[in-house]
């Protein structure tokens, strides 16, 4: 691999020697050489060990790209792998609440009514002596997945109308800026009282899509800026000058080097959007019965709370668990995905 | 060296780029002509802000519009004139027949892919070939401007390689589908002077075997010299001097060249003063009326205040555009 160089300097002299920009051209260009073979040389030695061996090149260089710095950063997290663990324990209780809970949360005896803690009901009972804790365990599958499909829903619709906006600009771009604007004076509160209950059903599917219609605006927003930084990059002008078309540059140019920030604001939005569909269930207008969900088992224990606490705190805690932990993972996502905190 | 047709391989005629700001429109380019045949480099010439790049960009047909403007002009390849054409012909054009080499290639390679990728992708949009023959070609052509290792590095990122390395990249992606013409733009600016020399060799080098046109966008006049056929001088978006690349340097027929002929540092005025042109390049929003240059220049007279001089025969294949280029050549 020396070979090349050793035949560069026979290549360089005739032009050198008819330059007539100025005396000083032939000396450094052979000054030229020297540095190149030696960079060379060093690029070798730093960036694999052994040199001609491929096998052990790649262990080398793994993890460099943006993304595998990012991985190693949260390998070493703490707060990630807190916040992963409980993530992949609640997405685990959400699918198969059987496995975890002692029995059906609709197993319900009225003579238990508010009963504390005993042997095999460690949570205790609530109002219609329904176990609190498979009735906890089953909630987990109504907040996940309404944190989930809200968040896939809301990023996906974002980042297609604040991507194009901000990839084609132009007037699409200003109405695009205006709708957001008045979805952002919508609050989300009275908004959700009125969509709710005009929409008469008991499944999770219209809360979800009333949290997507007022989650994606801001989404949008992260998307647009982020698509704008990302096209003022010369590699996107660089591809256009080699003839990438539109679809090309978009998808493999511009959208993965502006998708960090709406991954980190998607994250830390499940965790608000769990929240939400609590808030919403407590006053009534989110999940319905039979569907379980913390917010209405929070909702129907809080006048008890004086004589039962229990009823009030486990669905309670695990909500606030749960939100937390989305949103730790968000912190520790966003932390390893800027490379100014690096 | 010439295609058996007399229709230059890339003729730019009368082009006139304009950019609507806030403050007015700014003028990059105005009425500027020149030509490129097969085989052949034209380096063009001048400071910041003389209208050489978004030239190249109007050429390349990325300019950004809005807020670019083209209101005047014509760019023809192989005589059919680009700026009439669908967007759909012209990007087929784009890499494939015309080809542009950046000044930054850290910035001009995307950070997310490996190089290799970025390699393959060229043959994989244009000749639509599959994942491994692309990549197959992408090892031959970083073999081609001379990578060490080729093999080895075309899986790294490029902010693994070194700057002359990433720029022997963005070479070895421009020549991809061996085009007919590659516009460098500024292709060494970024880099320190040693490597400098090795990449334009390399460039020169290649444009010989694949008897490309090449059209080099500089402010160095010492990478010119080597390798250049014609020098077109810019300022304040047109060309003032246009010449073969010997005559320019022994005998600049415009005041402006001189100045910048001038201002080149040189081993035999070790210790004296640097020459520079005096005053600032001009405000593109307000060109001085008459001659451009004329508020900077030594020989500057009424006429020049009043007269924009037309880019004019100046014998012997060469053109300048001065009221008193003889004085200037006799200078």
């Amino acid at each position: 691999m020396r070979d090349p160089h050793s035949e560069r300097p026979d290549d360089v002299d005739p032009l050198a020697n008819a330059g007539t920009g100025g005396p000083e051209l032939p000396n450094s260009t052979e000054v030229g050489i020297d540095v190149a073979t030696e960079e060379a040389e060093s690029l070798e030695n730093a960036d694999y060990t052994h040199p001609g061996d491929p096998g052990t090149a790649t262990s080398a260089t793994e993890a460099r790209s943006l993304w595998g710095h990012a991985w190693r950063d949260l390998r070493r997290n703490p707060i990630f792998l807190v916040s992963a663990l409980l993530i992949v324990f609640l997405v685990f209780v959400s699918l198969w609440p059987s496995v975890v809970a002692g029995g059906s949360p609709y197993d319900c005896d009225l003579a238990h009514s508010r009963e504390g803690a005993s042997g095999s009901h460690p949570f205790g009972f609530d109002l219609q002596g329904c176990d609190v804790y498979n009735r906890t365990v089953y909630g987990a599958r109504a907040s996940v997945s309404v944190g989930v499909f809200a968040t896939l829903g809301a990023a996906l619709l974002g980042t297609v109308l604040g991507g194009l906006a901000g990839y084609f600009g132009g007037w699409w771009d200003g109405v695009l800026s205006r709708i957001t604007e008045i979805f952002f004076g919508i609050p989300i509160l009275l908004g959700g009282l009125v969509f709710l209950s005009v929409v008469p059903s008991g499944s999770i599917w219209p809360v979800i899509g009333f949290i997507v219609l007022l989650g994606w605006p801001q989404i949008a927003r992260i998307a647009r800026g982020s698509v704008i930084t990302a096209k003022q990059n010369d590699y996107v002008q660089a591809a256009r000058s080699l003839g990438a078309s539109n679809s090309r540059i978009m998808l493999r140019h511009v959208l993965p080097n502006a998708v960090a920030p709406i991954i980190v604001v998607a994250t830390i939005a499940l965790g608000t959007y769990i929240a939400l569909e609590a808030t919403l269930s407590y006053l009534g207008v989110g999940l319905k019965p039979p569907t379980i969900s913390w917010g209405q088992d929070i909702s129907t224990a809080a006048p008890q709370y004086r004589n039962a606490p229990h009823m009030l705190l486990w669905p309670a805690a695990w909500l606030s668990v749960t939100v937390l932990a989305f949103i730790m993972l968000g912190d520790a996502v966003r932390d390893a995905l800027d490379p100014k905190l690096r | 060296m010439t295609d058996t047709d007399k229709t230059p391989l890339l003729e730019v005629r009368d082009l006139h780029v304009e950019f609507h700001t806030r403050d007015g429109v700014v003028k990059a380019v105005n009425g500027v002509n020149y030509s490129v045949d097969s085989g052949e480099t034209l380096a063009v010439l001048g400071e910041s802000g003389s209208g050489k790049s978004v030239t190249a960009q109007a050429v390349m047909g990325i300019l950004d519009m809005p807020p670019g403007k083209i209101p005047q002009g014509e760019i023809l390849y192989r005589g059919k004139d680009m700026l009439t054409m669908s967007a759909e012909e012209r990007r087929k054009l784009r890499g494939a027949k015309i080809a542009m080499i950046f000044q930054d290639a850290l910035s001009s390679l995307n950070p997310v892919l490996t190089v290799g990728y970025q390699l393959g992708e060229m043959f994989r949009v244009h000749r639509g070939m599959s994942k491994k023959d692309a990549k197959a070609k992408s090892v031959e052509l970083m073999d081609r401007v001379r990578i060490p290792a080729a093999k080895a590095r075309v899986d790294d990122y490029p902010h693994q390689f070194s700057g002359g390395m990433r720029q022997r990249i963005m070479i070895a992606m421009a020549l991809a589908l061996e085009p007919d013409l590659i516009i460098a733009d500024e292709p060494t600016t970024a880099l320190d002077v040693t490597v400098q020399a090795q990449v334009m060799d390399l460039l020169a080098e290649l444009q010989r075997e694949s008897h490309m046109g090449l059209i080099l966008i500089t402010h160095d006049l010492g990478v010119v010299a080597d390798v250049a056929d014609k020098i077109a001088v810019m300022y304040a978006g047109r060309i003032v001097e246009q010449a073969p690349v010997h005559d320019i340097y022994k005998r600049p027929a415009h005041p402006y060249t001189r100045g910048l002929l001038d201002s080149i540092p040189r081993l035999d005025q070790k210790g004296q003063e640097l020459y520079a042109i005096k005053g600032l390049p001009p405000n593109l929003l307000h060109i001085p009326a008459g001659c451009a240059f004329n508020p900077r220049c030594p020989m500057a007279t009424d006429l020049c205040r009043t007269d924009v001089p037309v880019l004019a025969d100046a014998g012997a294949g060469r053109r300048s555009a001065c009221h008193h280029w003889k004085e200037q050549l006799d200078a």
